[in-house]
């Protein structure tokens, strides 16, 4: 009976065990601090390319010398995030796009309430598996865009230090204030593209306002659950 | 008594028990899941299965299996797939990628001892995941309909013919001639594949606003993404782009585009 059910878990399980690796990379710039040459604060001059490997390289640093944010410290990683990763992410770009037409009929101040629960939403989920990516290591895969390109994507690989390498790859628009990602992807399943039905499901049923009390809801829900392991 | 009576019995209790999935009153309007109301019971229905059965046995091979036998256990099963592996490379028209296929088999039955240590993919063979279902897709099969098979899970209706013929032709494991050994193999492969997945639970059921969208659109997305090898090409959506008067432009509802 069980047979044929391998490749498809597979996948499945390595989607879910490895997403928090991408997501901590966009939210966990905070290894500036501990900033070495490759540090993001440069990172406005460079490359789509060389940006996303200095984020990933400090955030990796980042969790290596830091205990709290091993062991999930909400608060911590909150912090961080708001002080240093937001000059490199455009969340409210990513929730435009996940919440897709919808977006149109958000007031301002709904579309900044949507941004602030899905951010914390992302945040929050992903904090939880911080420590198991103590032993990653970045790579870049090849790049290739135009230097006139406003919009490209960065491929790279993690390499656990057991088990296959992990494809996460990241979409970055350039910005007056240098690149910025505002989509990423683990093993090929984009994260926008994931909450789009989602989202779009929650807005068919209760409009703008169901879906910002749905993300509140959920959020609350995950602020109260006791914290496991 | 007989294993499928067994299993029937075991099913007829999980499905008695519990109340019954909740579905969305706008099941079915997306265009990759017109069968979702279906769906939705078997995903509800498979997740019984789970809990009671499935889980408590992966977790209970988790906790007490080390990780270094677990690690070899699952190369192995993987070793054999490089056979799969080979013969869709070849049938996607992919002679190279064959190849290095069978060499993986080759050195990592031998040096790699039988499979337990994935040595081909330290020497810089990569290890590939391939399929009947995804080689339909290069010939040019769309997935068709999301479908969720009883006990295996989401699937296609192109993956669910691929399923049946990569079951019948190109599994190793179904020219083991020995039943029980064969039924023994099949346990220990999936529950080595359950133990995988559960780091992952807990995760799904926090960032999803609704776990069932939530799993079907990624199994999708990571489909399609297997399909091109890591490099599909990009969908645009004309949502996407910003909209460059918000406050002044009332709401056009559009169809979403189907894939």
């Amino acid at each position: 009976m069980p047979s044929v059910t391998m490749s498809n878990t597979m996948k499945m399980k390595r989607i879910g065990a490895v997403a928090a690796i991408a997501v901590l990379a966009l939210t966990g710039a905070q290894a500036q601090g501990t900033a070495s040459a490759n540090a993001p604060a440069s990172a406005a001059a460079q490359g789509p390319d060389e940006l996303v490997r200095a984020l990933s390289n400090d955030v990796l640093d980042a969790i290596k010398k830091d205990q709290a944010l091993q062991s999930g410290d909400l608060n911590r990683l909150n912090a961080l995030v708001d002080e240093k990763i937001l000059p490199y992410v455009n969340f409210e770009k990513m929730t435009q796009l996940a919440v897709g037409r919808g977006w149109r009929q958000a007031t301002p101040e709904q579309r900044s309430r949507l941004t602030k629960e899905f951010r914390a939403l992302l945040v929050r989920t992903y904090s939880g598996a911080v420590s198991t990516v103590k032993d990653h290591q970045v790579q870049l895969r090849p790049f290739r865009a135009q230097p006139t390109d406003t919009d490209v994507m960065v491929r790279t690989q993690v390499v656990p230090s057991r088990g296959d390498p992990i494809q996460i790859d990241y979409r970055l628009e350039k910005t007056d204030a240098g690149w910025k990602i505002y989509d990423v992807s683990v093993l090929g399943v984009w994260l926008v593209e994931n909450y789009k039905s989602q989202f779009a499901s929650e807005i068919s049923q209760g409009g703008v306002d169901g879906l910002i009390k749905s993300l509140a809801d959920r959020n609350r829900q995950l602020a109260e659950a006791p914290k496991k392991s | 008594m007989h294993f499928g009576l067994r299993l029937l019995a075991v099913v007829t209790v999980i499905v008695g028990t519990g109340a019954c999935a909740t579905i969305p009153p706008d099941a079915g309007s997306n265009p990759v899941d017109p069968f979702e109301r279906y769906n939705r019971h078997m995903t509800e229905f498979n997740d019984r299965v789970d809990r009671a059965v499935l889980k408590p046995v992966a977790q209970a091979y988790a906790n007490n299996v080390p990780d270094p036998v677990r690690d070899c256990v699952g190369n192995i099963f993987r070793n054999v797939a490089d056979v799969p592996n080979a013969v869709n490379h070849l049938l996607q028209g992919r002679p190279a990628s064959a190849v290095s296929d069978i060499c993986r088999l080759v050195i990592n039955t031998t040096v790699g001892v039988l499979g337990c240590f994935d040595v081909a993919s330290k020497a810089g063979l990569e290890k590939s995941e391939e399929d009947f279902g995804q080689t339909l897709g290069r010939w040019g099969a769309g997935p068709g309909p999301y479908f969720v098979w009883p006990f295996l899970g989401p699937s296609t209706v192109r993956d669910a013919i691929g399923r049946v013929v990569d079951f019948f032709n190109v599994d190793p494991l179904y020219y083991i001639d020995s039943v029980p050994t064969r039924n023994v193999l099949y346990g220990i492969r999936f529950i080595d594949t359950r133990a995988g997945l559960i780091p992952a639970e807990k995760l799904i059921e926090g960032a999803a606003l609704d776990r069932y969208q939530f799993i079907r659109d990624a199994f999708l997305q990571r489909r399609r993404n297997l399909i091109y090898d890591g490099n599909p090409p990009r969908e645009r959506e004309p949502d996407e782009e910003p909209d460059p008067n918000p406050a002044t432009v009332p709401d056009q509802p559009k169809a979403e585009p189907t894939r």
